[in-house]
């Protein structure tokens, strides 16, 4: 199946819903979309690529749809990269349009078209009313947030991208008074997932340009959000700006958040400021077309109400795979393990790509390998470890550094934590704990050490400690650790000695 | 008359404006109906009118399924008064798995 489909559905669907508010030239309803999107196509036709450099803004829907019907990969990329970067990352797509908003084209120079100059422009382009139809093409291209290599270009097809609407998302499922708050940047497969699945559900569009705690909240005040997803970075800066009081945001009704690991302490703050809205864990990958599995708002309730370990646990779980998704945690050797043995998670089903620009990952069977240290309990309830690599091994254990993190992140002193393996003669790796004291706190390596040594085994607590001001994330809010392991292999050894 | 039609394939309808997309269906060919008129795989000029009980009509992001079979899955994108069937036999609304917003 092919997204043209989407638009032609929320033409007739939606034809008098406003599906995009706020902005000049708003609010668009679905016919305006459809009449936007032909007209576009035209102005698109018989390029290789579409880039938008630029931050999230209304006009985007019409731009991407426009791409889709024109059978153009549409290539969101990072506006916040340096110059150097960006060019790079355009320079290697060939014969494409690249469309900015105004303050990334003053950049890019010549080679860039404001967006709202072409907006403005299609009042006078002929409709091109044939949509492309082919499935298998390229319908977006994302670069991965590259937190173990470089980024990677990750290849959505069409395919992917409807399997994915038809197997999590139901037509007009959307009452007409919803209205969903995108924050996440249009680079990050969740932006461009948040705006396809509130689109086939027919719930308005509001986008945030740029985040802020403060201007998150008062834009879902102002607008009636009723859906919102954010990172979990996000999600932090907000229950901070709340400072334990209630976010007063009755008409929230759904909170969903992914892309990283969250603390459990965040969670549990952020459910205590959000009284009225259901929360909602997504997790998945670029390559998975968005998400494969979701911990739902009555698991969390359940989590939070439980005093059984085992239930109360999964707070800090991925939730359920998705029934239009296989997934499969293998052992190092390749074998399948059973339920509740940690293994990497590998995932099959038509919304997975596992594709990128140089090859495509799949094995014979159609398994993507996540890279993703996982296990999967007997309810069926998934947990991530963290990246496999990143696994440290320290005398032949295999340690996942999230799992000292969260344990440093419980601690009320401890404002951000990164573990990493160091190269060590004896063990293989040693234990490196990052440290990043909360303002104005004072903590010694001792107590670090004895606060992971009272939560989890020996061999888990950190051989060393290192005291930092910040940590290095992706602007997604994943936590950098190559970037820290290799700051500290280039200190020497003995300067950071706990 | 049978047909043969693959995922992405679109059925229009000889009876209304109707149209369908295929999501899954069989390799063999199918006999295919519209408002109990055979299923066209390009526009036609809608002429012909819906048979008695098959026009109850159909509504846009609905699936239209063989039941527990399950051998074919339709999803409507443009409404219109025929509904479709599989060997004379008209197809059920696929209920929704309920599953939370998770973006």
């Amino acid at each position: 199946m092919h997204l043209a489909t989407l638009v032609e559905m929320i033409e007739s669907g939606y034809p008098d819903r406003v599906l995009v508010g706020g902005g000049p030239g708003m609010p668009l309803d679905g016919s305006d979309i459809g009449d936007t999107v032909r007209r576009g196509a035209t102005t698109l036709a018989g390029y290789s690529s579409v880039v938008y450099v630029g931050e999230n803004q209304a006009r985007l829907p019409c731009l991407v749809l426009s791409a889709v019907w024109a059978g153009v990969p549409f290539v969101p990329l990072n506006y916040r990269l340096e110059d150097s970067a960006l060019q790079c990352l355009i320079a290697a797509q060939d014969n494409s349009v690249v469309i900015a908003d105004r303050r990334s084209a003053s950049r890019l120079g010549q080679r860039a078209t404001i967006i709202d100059d072409w907006l403005r422009g299609l009042t006078t382009s002929p409709p091109r009313h044939e949509p492309a139809d082919n499935p298998d093409e390229v319908a977006i291209l994302l670069h991965t947030s590259g937190t173990i290599s470089a980024p990677k270009a990750a290849l959505l097809r069409h395919r992917h991208l409807m399997a994915y609407l038809l197997g999590s998302v139901e037509f007009g499922s959307a009452g007409p008074d919803e209205a969903a708050l995108v924050a996440v940047p249009p680079y990050h497969v969740a932006g461009m997932a948040n705006m396809l699945s509130n689109l086939y559900a027919g719930r308005r569009l509001v986008y945030l340009p740029r985040f802020s705690a403060e201007s998150w909240l008062r834009t879902a005040r102002a607008e009636g959000i009723t859906h919102a997803m954010v990172v979990p970075t996000m999600l932090a800066r907000i229950v901070d700006h709340l400072g334990g009081a209630t976010a007063e945001l009755p008409a929230l009704r759904s909170l969903s958040y992914g892309g990283a690991k969250v603390s459990e302490r965040v969670i549990r703050d952020a459910l205590a400021a959000f009284p009225d809205t259901d929360f909602v864990n997504a997790y998945g990958l670029t390559e998975t077309a968005s998400t494969i599995a979701v911990l739902g708002p009555d698991d969390h309730r359940a989590a939070v109400a439980a005093e059984a370990p085992e239930i109360a646990r999964r707070l800090a779980s991925a939730g359920r795979v998705l029934p239009t998704v296989d997934v499969e945690i293998r052992d190092e050797a390749g074998e399948a393990v059973p339920l509740g043995v940690r293994g990497i998670l590998h995932v099959r089903g038509d919304q997975i790509s596992g594709e990128y620009a140089t090859g495509s990952l799949l094995d014979a069977g159609g398994w993507f390998c996540t890279r993703d240290q996982a296990m999967v309990d007997e309810d069926g309830f998934l947990f991530i470890d963290g990246r496999a690599d990143d696994t440290i091994i320290r005398g032949g254990e295999n340690i996942a550094p999230a799992e000292i993190e969260e344990v440093l992140l419980g601690h009320p002193l401890v404002a951000g934590a990164c573990v990493v393996g160091i190269p060590d003669e004896v063990w293989g790796q040693r234990i490196l704990a990052a440290v990043v004291p909360a303002s104005g706190a004072t903590l010694t390596a001792e107590e670090i050490q004895s606060t992971v040594r009272e939560r989890l085994r020996g061999s888990k607590t950190p051989d060393l400690v290192v005291f930092r001001e910040s940590l290095p994330h992706t602007e997604t809010g994943k936590l950098l650790r190559r970037v820290v392991a290799a700051e500290v292999a280039a200190t020497k050894p003995s300067l950071v000695q706990s | 008359m049978s047909i043969i039609v693959k995922p992405g394939t679109r059925l229009h309808s000889a009876v209304c404006d109707g149209q369908l997309i295929v999501v899954r269906a069989p390799t063999e060919p199918v006999e295919l109906t519209i408002g109990g008129v055979p299923a066209l795989t390009a526009p036609g000029d809608a002429a012909e009118k819906a048979r008695q009980g098959h026009d109850g009509g159909t509504a846009v992001g609905k699936r239209y399924t063989d039941g527990a079979a399950g051998t074919i899955e339709l999803l409507c994108t443009k409404p219109g008064e025929g509904v479709p069937a599989l060997d004379g036999i008209l197809l059920e609304i696929k209920t929704p798995k309920p599953l939370p917003a998770s973006d």
